[in-house]
């Protein structure tokens, strides 16, 4: 049977337009990035690097994914957990709520956030009463991530573990395991590629979210800039320089949470082939 | 609560502990500091990072030498209405320099401000000032001089649109008194004039960086209408020899308004910091500074130094022509204002 796309001209066509779309929307402005950076030499790129607000850039934006990550790790396991395996009024409700952040704009998450911890916000007031800064001061930006970045984790999670079913639980559970020993030997292990997806993403967002931060860190250098609020600063400065040796740090960053996953999914599949 | 002291350590905790696992980051120099010294904000507007970033080391200087204590001065830099917003919403700052007067405003109405806060510096509480310019290319082809030259058919112009930027607002209002200087004040004839001056608007940009953008590097328009202190700038950063400014011989002096926050400049302990900054850039030295970055300001002397760099021109004040900034927001920038009405006839 000789079905379409099988004949070699079109395969080849059809690898040919994939590379090329590839190359120039995906690794052209890669390239480009580190040109950039790189335009005046290694030592200026050293320079800009060693600046004492980038440092502080790079501080921040650790410290912000460093604290959500494991947030929205254990969150979006729970909701996930709760909404595949356990059957309740309002299960559905919960699943669409989960999307809410992938449904609004950042610019809008982080207005709500000002809105609500703001010096005139609903808990603002009560807040500023007791002298406890949360907007404009970093952990207003960690609550901001933290809300933009929270489905990846159940969003990969949910489908997989509905597919999964739960007989595999229901089984340890006649066999007299607690919940805690079902999650962490039997659940745990099925879903562990899906969860290492989950919190790739996560953390590429986390270190990359520009809207709701920008809207709630209130643009004080080398306090609460983060890398990405950073590159935009530098480059109104026009620091371009400056600004693409901030964005290859991102690329780089992303380029290492890519290569991480690689190395994680090639040691599982062996150890799969080894069991 | 707080956090200040909390984070300036934990990122840099953090920061190290990876850097000093990654070999080739462990170099950088690290800041651990035990005694963090006092530290006050300055929200300010986004053209001005540059100035304030040359100001700050000469007066933490200063006022070391005056007080023998060393302090640090942070920098917020938005769109002056972003950081008045912010601070309403709780940024904390102890100064605000902002370059537009209405903003400062919205935070006397907060209560954040003391009322009267034009009355507490001189020249109504700004400490330089700068004027609308034009930026044409090199050899002033089409022979700008000034503000009738803006309307010929063969001229186009780029300004930032001053219904989002105080720039694109100082350059309407500019050509606004101009043209009723040079009208008389007759009615018809300046809005004839403002309808021809919108029309040849090639480009509306959002702010003035985007402005600048569009002029410089899309080399779309003859004229970029700006900030005197701004032209000079760009002239210097995109080659001195492809550009030339033109002063005109009439404009509108647009003030930039230093106020401290009380309110939280009390909060954060900050009260003699925060006026000592500001009564800093009166000084001569500062002066000198704020000149050197293409403003102009009050001092004589460092006036007098400076007078081959700044032209003498008419300065007509937002007070004298329109009535005052909100009468003038009111009137030609509000929602079908004369603005709206201009653009649409």
């Amino acid at each position: 049977m000789v079905r379409i796309g099988d004949a070699p001209g079109v395969r080849r066509t059809l690898i040919g337009i994939a590379l090329a779309l590839t190359a120039l929307f995906l690794l052209l402005p890669l390239v480009a990035i580190f040109a950039q950076a790189l335009a005046s030499g290694l030592d200026v790129y050293w320079q800009n690097l060693s600046d004492d607000y980038t440092l502080a850039a790079i501080g921040l934006t650790l410290l912000v994914t460093l604290l959500t990550v494991p947030v929205n790790l254990v969150f979006g396991v729970f909701l996930a957990w709760l909404v595949t395996r356990f059957s309740f009024p309002g299960r559905r409700l919960l699943q669409t709520l989960i999307d809410i952040p992938f449904a609004v704009s950042p610019v809008v998450a982080g207005l709500v956030y000002l809105l609500l911890y703001g010096r005139n916000g609903w808990l603002g007031g009560w807040l500023d009463a007791y002298d406890i800064q949360i907007m404009f001061a970093w952990p207003g930006i960690v609550l901001a991530t933290i809300f933009v970045t929270c489905p990846f984790v159940a969003r990969e999670l949910i489908p997989l573990m509905q597919s999964q079913g739960a007989r595999e639980e229901e089984a340890a559970v006649t066999l007299g395991a607690s919940g805690w020993t079902i999650f962490r030997r039997v659940t745990l292990p099925k879903i562990r590629h899906a969860l290492l997806y989950g919190v790739i993403l996560t953390n590429a967002r986390a270190v990359g979210e520009f809207g709701a931060v920008s809207v709630v860190a209130g643009a004080i250098r080398g306090q609460t800039n983060t890398l990405p609020l950073q590159v935009e600063q530098l480059y109104q400065d026009y620091n371009t320089v400056g600004a693409f040796t901030s964005a290859s740090l991102l690329a780089m960053l992303a380029l290492l949470t890519l290569a991480a996953k690689a190395v994680l999914e090639w040691r599982a599949a062996r150890r799969e082939i080894a069991t | 609560m707080n956090w200040d002291m909390n984070w300036r350590a934990a990122p840099r905790n953090v920061f190290l502990a990876t850097a000093l696992s990654a070999t080739a980051l462990s170099s950088l120099p690290a800041q651990a500091q035990d005694d963090e010294p006092r530290e006050m904000l300055n929200a300010s507007y986004d053209i001005a990072r540059e100035l304030f970033a040359a100001v700050n080391p000469k007066f933490i200087a200063w006022w070391e030498a005056e007080h023998d204590e060393t302090v640090a001065v942070n920098q917020s830099h938005g769109g002056s209405s972003t950081q008045a917003r912010s601070i309403m919403q709780g940024l904390r700052a102890d100064v605000v320099t902002f370059n537009q007067v209405t903003d400062v405003n919205v935070l006397a109405d907060a209560g954040l401000v003391a009322e009267d806060w034009q009355d507490q510096y001189p020249n109504n509480a700004s400490p330089y000032y700068s004027t609308t310019a034009f930026l044409v290319r090199k050899g002033n082809p089409q022979n700008i001089e000034s503000w009738d030259d803006l309307t010929r058919d063969d001229v186009s112009l780029i300004f930032p649109n001053p219904k989002t930027s105080g720039n694109g607002r100082y350059t309407y209002l500019a050509a606004w008194a101009y043209a009723d200087q040079a009208f008389d004040g007759d009615e018809e004839q300046i809005e004839s004039y403002m309808k021809q001056f919108l029309g040849n608007v090639e480009v509306f940009d959002t702010g003035g960086r985007g402005a600048t953008t569009t002029f410089v590097e899309r080399d779309i328009g003859d004229v970029l209408i700006t900030f005197e202190s701004e032209v000079n700038n760009i002239r210097q950063e995109y080659g001195e020899e492809d550009y030339e400014v033109v002063v005109p011989p009439v404009s509108i002096l647009a003030e930039f308004p230093v106020a401290v926050v009380d309110e939280y400049a009390e909060r954060n302990g900050n009260d003699d910091l925060a006026h000592g900054y500001l009564d800093y850039l009166y000084t001569p030295e500062a002066q000198r500074l704020l000149a050197d970055f293409n403003y102009r300001v009050n001092d004589e002397e460092v006036a007098a130094d400076n007078s081959d760099r700044f032209p003498e021109t008419e300065l007509l004040r937002v007070e004298d022509v329109f009535g005052g900034w909100p009468e003038a927001m009111e009137t030609h920038f509000a929602s079908g204002g004369e603005l709206d009405q201009l653009q649409r006839r």
